[in-house]
C-alpha cells in the first residue's frame, strides 16, 4: 500500500505533458485510442482522395452527415450487442429480427392501418413503430427464455433465430418488397426532411453543451461531498471545452451541409418562398435517426452505469456464479437483456426501412455480424464483463467510416470486405495488448 | 457459551442428502447450530462439508431431508431465500464479480438506490469505506476492480460482505485459506466478537488447528456422512484427528451414521 502511494507520488512530481493531462481529466486512454484511429482514418482517406483523384471528399459536410445517418442503424443494435456480449452470450439473429420487425411495420402501415383509419392518418406511424418495437421485444424476450430458462448456448439460439426469422420476414409478404412507407414514418430514416435543421441543431447542441459544464459541475460537487479528490480545475474547463467544442463542431458540420437544389425547389414551390439570387441556402441540421442513436446511446449508458440491472448485467459478466450466489436472479436478467436487445433491433429496423422507404425480406442481412464487430472494435470483451456504450457506437463509426471511405475512392467490394475482415481482428488484438499491459 | 440442547436451535439441517451423478455427497447428514456458538465443520477435501454448506446457503438444492431455523421449517431454494433468512456465506472461492470494485461487491444484489432508483454509488461506497475500515484499515482501493487486489483484500471485501447485512447465521467456508497470519488472527478476533453478537457460525475446515480453539462444538464428516459431533472441551485435537481421519468416534463424542463400529 504504502509502496503504491509512494510511486504514485514519485509519478505525480515528474508529469510529462500529455500525461499529465491525461492523469489531471482522467480521461479513458482507450476512449482517446478510438478517436485518434477514427481521425486517422477520416484524414487517410481525405488525403488519398485528395492525392489520387484529384479531390478530397471525406471530410465534406455532405459525406460526414450521410456517414451518420449511414452509422445509426448499426449503431442503436450495436449498445444492445454490448450488453449481449458482457454477458458472456452473443446475438447473431440481430439482421434477421430486423428484417421481420421492419416487416411487421410496413404491412402495419401500408396494408392494414390505411384501410382502417384511412391513407396518411397521423397515427399511423405510431402504430407502426409500437408494432415493431412488441414484436422485435417479444423475438428477443423468446430468445432470452430459451438461452435462461431452457438453457440452450445463446450461439445456437440465435443461430437458430438466425435462419427462422430471415425465412418468416419472406412469409410475411410472400417475398414482396412494400413500399412506399406513410410520409411521417419516412422522417425516421433521415434524409432532407428528416432533419431537423439549423435552428433545431443549434438548440440539440446548446442544450448538450450546457448538459457537459452541468455534469461536470454534479460530479464534481458529488465529490466533494464524499471527500474524494478533485481533478484540477484547470483540467476540468478542459474538459468543459473539449466537450462543447466537440457538440459545436458537429452542429456547424451538419448544418454546413445544403438541401440539394431539388428539394429546395419543391420546397419554394409548396411554400411560396422566393428563391433568391445564387440559391437557397437551407441546412439539413442532425438527421433524426443520428439523434435517435444519440438517446438511445445517452439512456443505454444511464441504463448500464446507473442502474441496478446494469450493475447486474456487468456482476454476471464478471463471474457467474458469484452472480447466482449474491442472490442475483441471473435468468431474469438474461431474459431482459436479450428482449432488450429485440426491441433495439425494431428500433433500428423503424430506422433502416425508413431510409429506404420499404421493407424487403433482406433487409438488415449480414448486420448481426456488422453489429458484433462494432461492438468487439468497441472493446466489449468476448470473455464477458468488460464493454462500454460510447465504445459500440464509435466502433459502428469506425466500420461505417470504414466502408464509406473505401466506397469513396472506388475500392470494389470484394477489397472492402478484406479490409474490414482484416481491420476487426487487428482491432481486436491491438486492444488486448493494451488491456495486459494497463491491468 | 453455547446454550443447552434444551434451547431451541439456531439452525437445525435434519437427514440431509444429495447425490451428484449416483454419487452421495452427503448422506443423511444431520447438523444443529444454536445461537452464540461456533461449530467446526471438519473433514478431509471431498468429505461433503462445503456441499452441506451450500444446501444451507441455497446453492445446492437438496434430495432429501429438512432445515429448520428457529425450530420452524424453512423453505430454502435459492441463495436470495437463505438471505432472507439472515443466512450469509463467505465461499471458499470468495464468489466475487472480479470486475467490479469493492463496494459493488459488497452491494451486489442489496444495491442501494437514490430516491430516483438509480444506484447510490456514493453512499455505497462511503459505507463499504465504514465496514472495510473495521476489517481491514489499511484497505484504500475503492474504486479498482476486485480482480486487481490482493488475496487478503479479496478475503475482507468477501467478509465484509458476509457481516455488513445483520446476519444471524454465518457461514465460513476456508475462511483464512488466502491469509497470512497477521490477517487469520485478524479474522479469530472477528469471530469470537460476532459470536458476542450472539451470530451463530459454522466454520468449515480441513485443517483441525484452525477451528479447534475457535469452536464451541466440532461435527466431522467423512465420505458425505457424519461421523459424530463433539465439544472441544469433551475431546482432545488427537480424537477429533482421529474421527477425521479414521471416521472413529471417541467417548466424548456423540456418533452419526457415518461412526466407523
Amino acid at each position: 500500500m504504502t509502496a503504491d502511494a509512494t510511486s504514485a507520488e514519485a509519478r505525480d512530481t515528474h508529469p510529462g505533458g500529455l500525461a499529465a493531462v491525461l492523469r489531471a481529466t482522467e480521461i479513458d486512454t482507450r476512449l482517446l485510442g478510438m478517436v485518434g484511429a477514427l481521425a486517422l482514418i477520416w484524414i487517410g482517406f481525405h488525403l488519398y482522395g485528395a492525392i489520387v483523384n484529384g479531390f478530397g471528399t471525406f471530410l465534406t459536410p455532405r459525406n460526414l452527415w450521410n456517414l451518420s445517418v449511414q452509422a445509426a442503424s448499426i449503431g442503436i443494435m450495436a449498445t444492445g450487442m454490448v450488453l449481449v456480449i458482457v454477458t458472456r452470450n452473443i446475438d447473431l439473429s440481430v439482421g434477421s429480427v430486423l428484417g421481420v420487425c421492419a416487416m411487421a411495420m410496413a404491412i402495419m402501415q401500408v396494408w392494414v392501418l390505411p384501410e382502417m383509419l384511412g391513407l396518411g392518418h397521423p397515427a399511423i406511424w405510431v402504430i407502426a413503430v409500437l408494432t415493431g418495437l412488441a414484436t422485435g421485444t417479444m423475438i428477443g424476450a423468446f430468445h432470452g427464455y430459451l438461452i435462461a430458462y431452457l438453457q440452450i448456448p445463446a450461439f445456437i439460439v440465435t443461430l437458430g433465430g438466425l435462419l427462422v426469422w430471415r425465412g418468416a420476414a419472406f412469409f410475411m409478404a410472400r417475398g414482396e418488397t412494400i413500399a412506399p412507407v406513410d410520409s411521417t414514418f419516412a422522417l425516421l430514416g433521415g434524409g432532407p426532411y428528416g432533419a431537423i435543421g439549423a435552428a433545431g441543431s443549434w438548440i440539440v447542441g446548446l442544450l448538450a453543451c450546457a448538459a457537459v459544464v452541468l455534469l461536470l459541475l454534479s460530479a464534481r460537487k458529488q465529490r466533494r461531498r464524499f471527500q474524494f479528490p478533485l481533478r484540477p480545475v484547470w483540467a476540468e474547463i478542459l474538459l468543459a471545452v473539449i466537450g462543447c467544442a466537440a457538440i459545436i463542431g458537429f452542429v456547424l458540420t451538419v448544418n454546413a451541409y445544403p438541401w440539394p437544389i431539388g428539394i429546395v425547389r419543391q420546397f419554394a414551390e409548396r411554400t411560396g418562398v422566393a428563391i433568391p439570387e445564387g440559391g437557397l441556402f437551407i441546412s439539413h441540421g442532425f438527421a433524426i435517426p443520428v439523434l435517435i442513436l444519440m438517446a438511445v446511446g445517452i439512456a443505454m449508458t444511464v441504463l448500464i452505469t446507473r442502474t441496478r440491472f446494469g450493475r447486474y448485467v456487468f456482476a454476471i459478466g464478471g463471474n457467474p456464479e458469484a452472480a447466482e450466489l449474491a442472490g442475483i436472479n441471473t435468468r431474469w436478467v438474461t431474459l431482459k437483456i436479450f428482449a432488450l436487445m429485440g426491441f433495439l433491433c425494431g428500433l433500428s429496423a423503424a430506422v433502416a426501412s425508413a431510409r429506404l422507404n420499404s421493407a424487403t425480406n433482406s433487409l438488415g442481412s449480414l448486420d448481426e455480424l456488422y453489429v458484433i464487430a462494432s461492438a468487439v472494435i468497441g472493446g466489449a470483451s468476448l470473455a464477458g464483463g468488460i464493454g462500454t456504450i460510447y465504445g459500440a457506437i464509435l466502433g459502428a463509426l469506425v466500420m461505417q467510416s470504414l466502408y464509406s471511405g473505401m466506397v469513396l475512392i472506388g475500392f470494389d467490394a470484394a477489397a472492402q470486405q478484406i479490409v474490414v475482415g482484416t481491420v476487426l481482428v487487428v482491432a481486436v488484438w491491438i486492444d488486448q495488448v493494451y488491456r495486459r499491459r494497463t491491468v | 457459551m453455547s446454550t443447552s440442547s434444551a434451547a431451541t436451535p439456531l439452525v437445525e439441517m435434519r437427514d440431509i442428502s444429495i447425490a451428484f451423478g449416483g454419487v452421495k455427497a452427503v448422506d443423511r447428514a444431520s447438523l444443529e447450530l444454536y445461537p452464540g456458538e461456533v461449530v467446526g465443520l471438519l473433514g478431509h477435501n471431498g468429505a461433503g462439508k462445503s456441499t452441506l454448506i451450500k444446501i444451507l446457503s441455497g446453492a445446492y438444492a437438496r434430495d432429501a431431508g429438512q432445515i429448520f431455523i428457529d425450530g420452524q421449517e424453512a423453505r430454502i431454494d435459492n441463495p436470495r431465500d437463505a438471505k432472507a433468512y439472515g443466512i450469509e456465506t463467505i465461499y471458499q472461492t470468495l464468489a466475487l464479480a472480479d470486475n467490479v470494485d469493492a463496494a459493488s461487491n459488497l452491494f451486489l444484489g442489496r444495491e442501494l438506490l437514490t430516491a430516483w432508483g438509480t444506484l447510490d454509488d456514493a453512499a455505497m461506497e462511503s459505507q463499504a469505506r465504514q465496514v472495510m475500515g473495521r476489517l481491514n484499515p489499511n484497505f484504500r482501493r475503492f474504486k479498482d476492480p476486485v480482480k486487481s487486489l490482493s488475496g487478503g483484500q479479496r478475503q475482507s471485501v468477501a467478509i465484509a460482505r458476509a457481516i455488513h447485512f445483520n446476519a444471524r447465521i454465518l457461514i465460513m467456508d476456508e475462511p483464512t485459506a488466502a491469509l497470512g497470519p497477521a490477517e487469520t488472527a485478524q479474522v479469530g478476533e472477528l469471530i469470537k466478537q460476532l459470536k458476542r453478537e450472539g451470530i451463530g457460525i459454522f466454520l468449515i475446515s480441513h485443517d483441525i488447528h484452525d477451528v479447534f480453539d475457535l469452536a464451541d462444538r466440532v461435527t466431522v464428516m467423512k465420505n458425505g456422512k457424519v461421523v459424530g459431533s463433539a465439544r472441544t472441551s469433551d475431546v482432545s485435537k488427537d480424537d477429533v484427528l482421529g474421527m477425521i481421519i479414521l471416521g472413529k468416534c471417541p467417548p466424548g463424542a456423540i456418533p452419526g451414521p457415518g461412526a466407523a463400529s
